[in-house]
Order: C-alpha cells, then structure tokens, then sequence
C-alpha cells in the first residue's frame, strides 16, 4: 500500500481491455440484422447472420474472398459438377464468401466492382445478399436443382427470387474479379471470362467453367487467359500495390506470352501485355524503368525474373587462396579450425573457396590478417584469368582498385616481374596500399593517374587489365541503388569513358612483346553498350584482334543486337550472370595487339584486317593519327566538307584510296591519302564512311591536281605537310571542339593554311587551290564539326581552351605547341 | 623518390638493427637481385633495382607506393618502423618469441601477452629488446591495429623470467605493463 493511496478516492474505471460482455440480445442482433433497407424477415442461421455481417462490415472485403484463386479448390463442396448455370455460379459466390475469409484483398478492384453492383442493383443488392444467404441457410444442397430451374428463368425476372438474381450478378462479378487480375471491360467478356476463371480458381478438373452460351466446358488445360487490366487500371496500381497480386500477374502474364497465339486475349496486343508486365516488374522488385526496359531487351522473359529474382538475393562469399603465403589446402585446414564452413570454388579456380557460413568474422582472422587469403567475388578472378600473366612481365592494371586483382595477377607472377596498379581514385588507393602490403606483393608500384593518360606516362607493357568503371548493372545484388539511378545519361557516360580508356589501354600495350601484347578488358556489367559496342569501337579504331579468353564456361558474347552489328569475333568475350552462373554478372574481353602503329584508315575492313598502309609507318613515325589528319587546317577543312558532301562511291574511292596506298609512286599521293584516312579515320569514322572514302576521291583528286601543277614543288610542299602535321595538332583539336563552326570560321582557315605555309610559297599555292575548296563548301563546315563531336571528348581531355581562329593562327605558327594527346605514342 | 641521405639511411639502421642485428646486409644483397631503400613522401620504400626503373617513369605527386613500405620518418626524422617490413625482418630476427595458440589470438587483436602465453624464446633475450613474435606454426604475426614494431618487445621480470610482450596497438600510445615476480603491478605510460 503506498502512502498515497487512499481507499475513498477510488476512479471507477471502465471495462478492461479484456473484458467482454454479453451487452443483450438486442445489440447482438442488431450486429447482424442489417441497418435497414429490404430484408426478408426470414430468419437466418448463425452461419448465414455472421456472413451477413462480414458482408455488411467489409463489403469491399467480401467479395474479393471469393476472388482468391483457386487455392481453395471448389469441387468439393460443388455438388454438381456437370451443370453450367448461373446457379451454380451463385453457389459458388456463396462458398466462396464463406470460405474466403482470411483471403488477401485487392481493395481498388473490388470497389469497383461494388461499384458496379451498387449501379446495377442499388439497395436491392444488399437485400438480394441476404436473400442468397436465406436460401443457403435453409436449403441443403438444391444448388443445382434451384439454379437449373432458374436458368431459363433468368431473364424472367418474376420467377427468381431477387435474391438469386443478385447473388447471381454478384458471383458473377466476383468470379471476374476472382483471378486476382481483372477489371471487367464489357460484360460479355466479363462473362466469357468469368467462366474461364472460375475454371482456372477451381483448379484441376473441378467445377468447369460456365459459358454464358450454356456450352460444357472442360478446361483442364485451359487456362484462363489473363485479362490485362485497362488503362486506368494502371495508375490505380500505383497508389497501393499489392505485391502477391502483382507477383501473380507477372506469372500470369509471363505464361500468356510463353504462348501467346493460345492464351491471348482478343482485342490486346503483345505489346499491352509487355507494358503491364514491365510496369508490374518495376514495382515487384523496385526497378526504375529505364533499367528494366534495358533488361527486358537483353534477357527473354523467363530468363528476365530469374535474373531479377537474383539480384535480390547475395552471391556466396568467395576467398582466393594468396599463393605467395600459403597454399589453399592448408589455408582451408586453417579456417576450417576455426569454424568456418567452406569448399573450393569449381574446377576452374586453384585458388579460390566458396564460404557457407563461419562463426568467426572471416574478414577479420589470422589468417587475414596474415595475409593468407583476399576476399574476392568469383567473377573477379575471371578477367586476370584470361590475362594469364607470366613471369618476368611487365604488367599495367588501369583500374585496380581495391586490389584483389592486382594481387592474383603478382601471385600468379610469383612477385616477379613489374606491375603497375593504378587508379584514379585517391581514397581507393589507399585500400590498394594496404591490400598489397598484407597479402606480400613486392612487385608493384602504385600510381594515381586517370587511366585515359597511358601510355604517355609510361607505355611498352607486355600485358594489359583493364576493369573499366561501369555502371555496376550486373552486382545489383551488392548495390541496389543501381536499380533506380542508372538512366541513359549514365550508361553512355560510362560507355564514352571506357571507349577512352580501352584505347589507352590498347596503346600501352607492346605487340612485339616476346610473351605477351595482350589486354584483358572486363567490366562489371551486362549491358550491350558497354561492353560488345565498346570493343566493337576497339575493334574498328586500333591494331587489335579478339581471342579466346581460355574460359570454358560463360556465356558468349553478342555479335549482334537489336539494332546493331558487331565483329563476328565477339563470339570470343564471354558473359555472365547472376542467375545462371551464380557469380556477379561480369563481361570479359581478350585482345592480342597485333601492331604497334595506330592504324589511319577509315573502313571498318582495312582498320582491322590491314595495319596501317606500307607508307603510313613512314609518315608516322612518332605522329599520331590526329597529327596526321591535322596536317593541314585546310585540307582538313576541304576534305570535311567534300566528305560530308558527297556519299558516293564507297567502294571505288576506297580501292583509289588502296590504290594510292600499294602503288606509292607519290610519297605526297600517299600521304596526301593518308592524311585523308587520318583524317576520316580520326573524326567520322562512325559516321560517314562513304563520305569519308569520296573525300578521299577529292583528295586525290586534289593531289592529282597538285601533282600536275607544280610537281617541283613536291617536295617543297611535303617539307609542308611534315611542318603542318606537327602543329595542327592543335588545330585539329581545336576544331573537333568547335561543332558549329561557321562560314566566318571556314575562310580564315583557309588564310590559315596560308600563313602557315608561309615559308614555301609553291606549297601556298596548293594550299590555295585546296583552300578554294572551302570556300565553295563553307557551309559544311558545320557539319564538319558535329561528326567530329563523338571524337572530341578523347582530344578534349588534353587540349585546352578554344581560341579564336586568329589566335590560333598565332599560335600555330609559332612553330607547333604541341598539346598533349592522349594517343600520341603508338 | 630518392635514395636516403646518409644521415637518414644511419637512423634507419640502427632501429632495424634492433630486430635483426648485424644482418643487415642481407637485406640489400639478396640471391634474387640488388634492394635498394628509397626516400617518397618521407616514406621508406624497399624495392628491387627492377621496379625502380619503372617506377622512375612515374611523377612524383601521382606516385603513391612502390615495392614494400618500411617506415616513415616523422616530422622530428626518427624513423618509425611499419608492420609492412615484418615480413623481410622475420627471417632475420635475433630474438624471437613464439606464442602459443591460446595467446595467439589475444595477441593480434591487440592485447599483450602473459608468461603463461609464451611458448618459446630465444634465449638472451635482454629486456625491452626488440622481438619478432611467432605464432607457433613459425607464422609472424601481425597484431591487428599496430603498426609499429617499434614496441614489440619483451619485459623481464627480475630474475625469473617473467615476460611481457608488449604492442602498441595505437600511434603514440604505450601502456607498460610488466608484472614481478611478487605480481606487483606497476603501470607507466
């Protein structure tokens, strides 16, 4: 008793939360006689009272009950299976409201339906429900009996009791609405339909469906086709999706369009069908749309849920064995001991241990410690793999961090050899530091440069890895942001930048290297864009080829997809997936360099099959493509305009151009075909091949010109084209940054060329000739300039600023800054 | 990056000397190739002659490791040495104490060792003399959190061999714990 209490003072307080009353037989009855309206006044069981109530209580709810499918098989309580009637329909609608009391309700559709009734029937409707449970209650099994002697009935109203009339209409409706998926469009569909699905809801062989048209029949194969909600249907979704109900359309859906010439719904499209489903997928599983569009082309549709489904759920922990420490027999003998729960990998990995679980912190033992092991995804020891770096190599890793692959790639060399880890981000770094230093790599130097700046930096590597930074679409299982903040800006971002990258890679590569001129391009990701388009590109603007990467397993790669093409030797990249190899989705590509010139032709046949001309190398020398299409602003300019203006004659220009190339009788012929290879090459190689290859025309044509004219000044004018070559390097930077050049634009140019060809006057004289060309073409020189726009972000990187023409003048003559390239040294 | 001046390259020594004595040699000339130590960003770096090519093509504001870190010079040039050169002066070691699998875990996560957790010891062992500690697989370990070597090294107790290891599992901190043979304990920081 505490002091406070005080017995006099006592609050009376009310009933507990337990405590029940019986409050009389007035208001318990008045919970279940309904509020007014036109009952019978028959009475009703306990049964038929407490149905009455639910209904009353949650008219949104009851229906829906029913709607259930057919988890709760009908047969059972049917007792007439053979008949159709609408009787039967309302028997069913009666069980259904019985049984389906802890059924998952679909609010929105069922209020349309209530709707619907509410329309149809108005109060009646309530009345009929007690009705039909009046005649549940009293009768036992004259389902059948009563529905049949209805059925002709029905359309006389007088004969059937209002009751059976609305519970008919009722179970009907309820029966459309039943297969969790549909509106009712028209009532004849809703009719058609309603039979079908009360087919399906009740399962194998029961109740057969009804056919309005009175028609028997068996549907144990027939699966009601699913009805695609309307239109309106789908905002509706938005507001409070229910995730089973959405989970089971996708099936329904995914089953339809398996096939869909049966199962299809008349009056909609496959495409209808796709929508609803890309919509349902995107909420199911939190997808932005983009994305699943993007998945939705990659993947067929079974394949597309299996690959969603596995990327909600994490791949298995996976440890690679450090060599240089220990050897993995021993270090599973070790972990094992301490409790961990592990198995090697697969037959392709020596090294690697797939973990089950561990009651130690497997990231934080001794052995960790030690340096034993390295925790890395399954799919990371794929690409250094396929590298199969050898000792005494010298190795560049462009993006190593967090270093558990420059680590594999120095224990396979066995701490022999050069590697060179770099990355660009500082703060990863760091993790590479101490990755390296635990696991005992001695063989590495850190650096932190932009990968686009190899090989300047340091090139002649004997191998190459590049993990380019992507967009991270294949380990959705470690990151789920991915789903919804990758659009299309980000995918070709990341595509550009590894288009950077890849060619710089492919530049620090040494082709005549005694073991090696191999580069190893992965990514992390599955989209098409970043991966076949990018070594695609690779393909068409360097010295390399694909090889088998010596991975068995993996899925190939895409030599073509929707509306794009790619070199028949991407059959070699290999790809995989979360849910067909239970790694993280990852893309890998192999390259052998086969020549160290960077090759200046334009079509997509010589830049591959041919290295560079038997002349090109000659010019070259230390020039760049770049440099080489710089050679003169003017001959730039004309040949831009010619190219762009004429698209014609591909293939007689390209056997000119060939021609030009095998005779090389005229160095300056040649080079002046070279330089417009270089120059088509380095800016509209994508673009306008055939414009590229007429402007090769011209330019010959030019150059026969030129020969005619002053053949004394051959040599006179190549000392022209060398000097130009050098500093029109920043003009040919320059005007890839200018996409809109403008006529004012052209005519300076062509002053330009003048001046700077000042010191040869014979040369002056050709440039003049060239430079008429221009003139004529001003116009073009804006398109000259946008086709050079997908080129410019691997030159802009290094140049700088665009300064007007006049400066630009200036600084040219000055005698050639050079701006740095990113591809300078071949 | 740079070679040490002389004056650098005698302190460094002399705190190596510490753990493997007079072996020092051995360090620069291996079967394997020549070692050379390198200055970068007041860090000591230990690589070979071939890396060193390499690594000279490399500006000096984007280098940021090369070969195996020994230790840093601090602000006031004491030489401070790193976990990272266990490995090379493991093998080297005069004096090395061997835990027993018990203390072995205690002993990475940072903790100091009892008498009842020491296996073996070299014997001469002086106190406060710089040890390499084993675990009983002749595995060195690297105690977690410490990055310095530097205070690894052994109490005697008076003339019972009562042995402390001691780490430093924190820049700058060091707790000496030693206990006597009577259990006296004693704390000094």
């Amino acid at each position: 008793m505490g002091r406070k209490l005080d017995p006099t003072k006592k609050e009376k307080r009310g009933p507990g939360r337990k405590a029940r009353k019986q409050k009389g037989a007035e208001t318990e009855l008045a919970k279940f006689l309904p509020a007014g309206g036109d009952e019978n006044s028959k009475r009703l069981s306990s049964r038929a009272r407490k149905r009455a109530a639910k209904r009353r209580s949650g008219s949104a709810g009851a229906p829906e009950t029913k709607k259930s499918p057919g988890a709760k098989p009908l047969p059972g309580k049917l007792p007439k299976g053979a008949v159709q009637t609408p009787g039967k329909k309302e028997a069913l609608s009666l069980f259904n409201v019985a049984r389906g009391k802890k059924r998952p309700a679909p609010t929105h559709s069922s209020e349309e339906e209530e709707e619907e009734d509410s329309e149809g029937d108005g109060v009646v409707k309530q009345g009929d429900l007690w009705g039909s449970e009046d005649s549940d209650a009293d009768m036992i099994d004259d389902y059948g009996a009563d529905s049949n002697s209805e059925d002709e009935d029905e359309d006389d109203g007088e004969e059937l009791l209002p009751i059976e009339r609305a519970a008919r209409k009722q179970k009907a409706q309820e029966a459309v609405a039943g297969g969790q998926w549909s509106e009712e469009e028209t009532d004849e569909e809703e009719e058609e339909e309603q039979a079908e699905e009360e087919e399906e809801q009740a399962s194998a062989g029961s109740g057969p469906g009804e056919d309005e048209e009175g028609g028997l029949q068996i549907n144990v194969d027939e699966e009601e086709p699913f009805v695609l909600p309307p239109a309106g249907e789908m905002e509706q979704d938005a507001q409070a999706p229910d995730l089973q109900r959405v989970h089971k359309r996708i099936q329904d859906i995914v089953g339809v369009l398996r096939d869909f010439g049966t199962q299809r719904e008349e009056g909609r499209s496959r495409s209808e069908y796709l929508q609803r489903l890309r919509k349902d997928l995107a909420v199911y599983y939190s997808y932005g749309d983009f994305l699943l569009g993007k998945l939705m082309d990659l993947f067929p549709l079974s394949e597309l849920v299996e690959f969603l489904e596995a990327n909600e759920v994490p791949r298995p922990i996976t440890l690679r064995t450090n060599t240089l420490k220990t050897r993995r027999r021993d270090l599973a003998q070790a972990l094992i001991n301490r409790g961990v729960n592990l198995d090697p990998l697969g037959k392709w990995s020596k090294t690697g241990l797939v973990v089950y679980d561990s009651s130690v912190p497997i990231g934080a033992t001794p052995e960790y410690l030690a340096g034993h092991y390295m925790l890395q995804g399954a799919s990371s020891m794929l690409p250094v793999m396929a590298l199969a770096p050898q000792e005494h190599e010298r190795i560049l890793d462009m993006c190593c961090a967090p270093g558990g692959k420059t680590s594999y790639i120095a224990q396979l060399m066995k701490n022999t050899g050069v590697i060179l880890a770099n990355d660009a981000n500082a703060e990863r770094l760091k993790s590479v530091v101490g990755n390296l230093h635990r696991l005992g790599v001695t063989n590495a130097i850190i650096s932190h440069h932009d990968g686009r700046q190899f090989p300047k930096v340091v090139g002649g590597f004997d191998r190459v890895l590049l993990d380019a930074p992507c967009s991270g679409t294949g380990i959705i299982s470690k990151d789920p942001a991915v789903k919804t903040n990758k659009d299309e800006k980000d995918i070709l971002r990341c595509a550009h930048l590894q288009k950077e990258l890849l060619l710089s890679a492919i530049d620090s590569v040494n082709a005549t290297s005694k073991t090696g001129g191999y580069l190893v391009y992965c990514t992390c990701s599955i989209m098409v864009e970043e991966n076949e388009w990018v070594v695609d590109y690779a393909l068409r603007k360097r010295n390399v080829r694909l090889v088998p990467t010596g991975l068995d397993f993996g899925q190939e790669g895409f030599t073509r997809f929707r509306e794009r093409r790619f070199h028949p030797t991407l059959r070699s990249t290999r790809r995989f997936y979360p849910h067909t190899h239970n790694m993280d989705g990852f893309f890998i590509a192999k390259f052998k360099k086969f020549s160290n010139s960077i090759p200046q032709s334009q079509t997509g046949n010589s830049a591959t099959s041919t290295p560079a001309n038997p002349d090109l190398p000659n010019l070259n020398g230390q020039v760049t493509p770049k440099s080489e299409s710089g050679s003169t602003p003017a001959k730039k300019a004309g040949q831009a305009k010619q190219r762009l203006q004429k698209q014609l004659h591909p293939k007689k220009s390209s056997s000119q151009k060939q021609n030009g190339i095998s005779k090389g009788t005229d160095v300056e012929l040649s080079a002046v075909s070279s330089v417009t290879k270089a120059q088509a090459s380095s800016k509209l190689q994508d673009s306008s091949q055939p414009a590229v290859t007429a402007a090769v025309v011209r330019e010959l044509k030019e150059a026969g010109k030129l020969k005619q004219q002053s053949p004394k000044l051959q040599s006179s004018r190549k000392a022209a084209f060398w000097k130009q070559r050098a500093p029109p390097k920043a003009m040919n930077t320059d005007l890839p940054r200018a996409p809109s050049l403008s006529k004012t634009q052209a005519t300076p140019k062509p002053e330009d060329r003048n001046q700077l060809v000042g010191n040869t006057t014979g040369a002056e004289k050709v440039k003049q000739q060239v430079a008429e060309q221009p003139f004529k073409k001003a116009a073009f020189q804006k398109q000259n300039g946008t086709p050079k726009g997908p080129k410019t972000p691997t030159v802009s990187s290094c140049s700088s600023s665009r300064p007007p023409p006049a400066k630009r003048r200036k600084s040219q003559s000055r005698g050639g800054r050079q701006p740095p390239l990113p591809s300078v040294d071949g | 990056m740079r070679p040490l001046t002389e004056e650098e390259t005698r302190v460094m020594f002399e705190k190596i000397a510490k753990y493997i004595g007079e072996n020092l040699q051995l360090l620069v000339d291996r079967p394997d190739g020549t070692y050379c130590f390198r200055l970068h960003n007041d860090r000591v770096y230990y690589v070979s002659e071939k890396i060193l090519k390499l690594a000279a093509n490399i500006s000096g504001d984007k280098l940021v490791s090369l070969g195996t870190c020994f230790g840093k010079f601090t602000k006031t040039h004491k030489f401070r040495l790193h976990i990272t050169a266990l490995d090379y002066l493991a093998p080297y070691a005069k004096y090395k104490v061997w835990i027993k699998p018990g203390a072995e875990q205690s002993f990475l996560y940072g903790n100091h060792v009892l008498k009842s957790g020491l296996g073996r010891i070299t014997e001469n062992t002086s106190q406060y003399q710089g040890v390499v500690v084993y675990s009983m697989a002749d595995v060195p370990l690297h105690p977690q959190g410490e990055k310095d070597l530097l205070n690894t090294h052994c109490l005697h107790g008076e003339e019972i061999y009562l042995h402390l290891i001691l780490t430093s599992a924190y820049q700058g901190s060091t707790m000496i714990y030693y206990i006597t043979n009577e259990m006296d304990i004693e704390f000094s920081v």
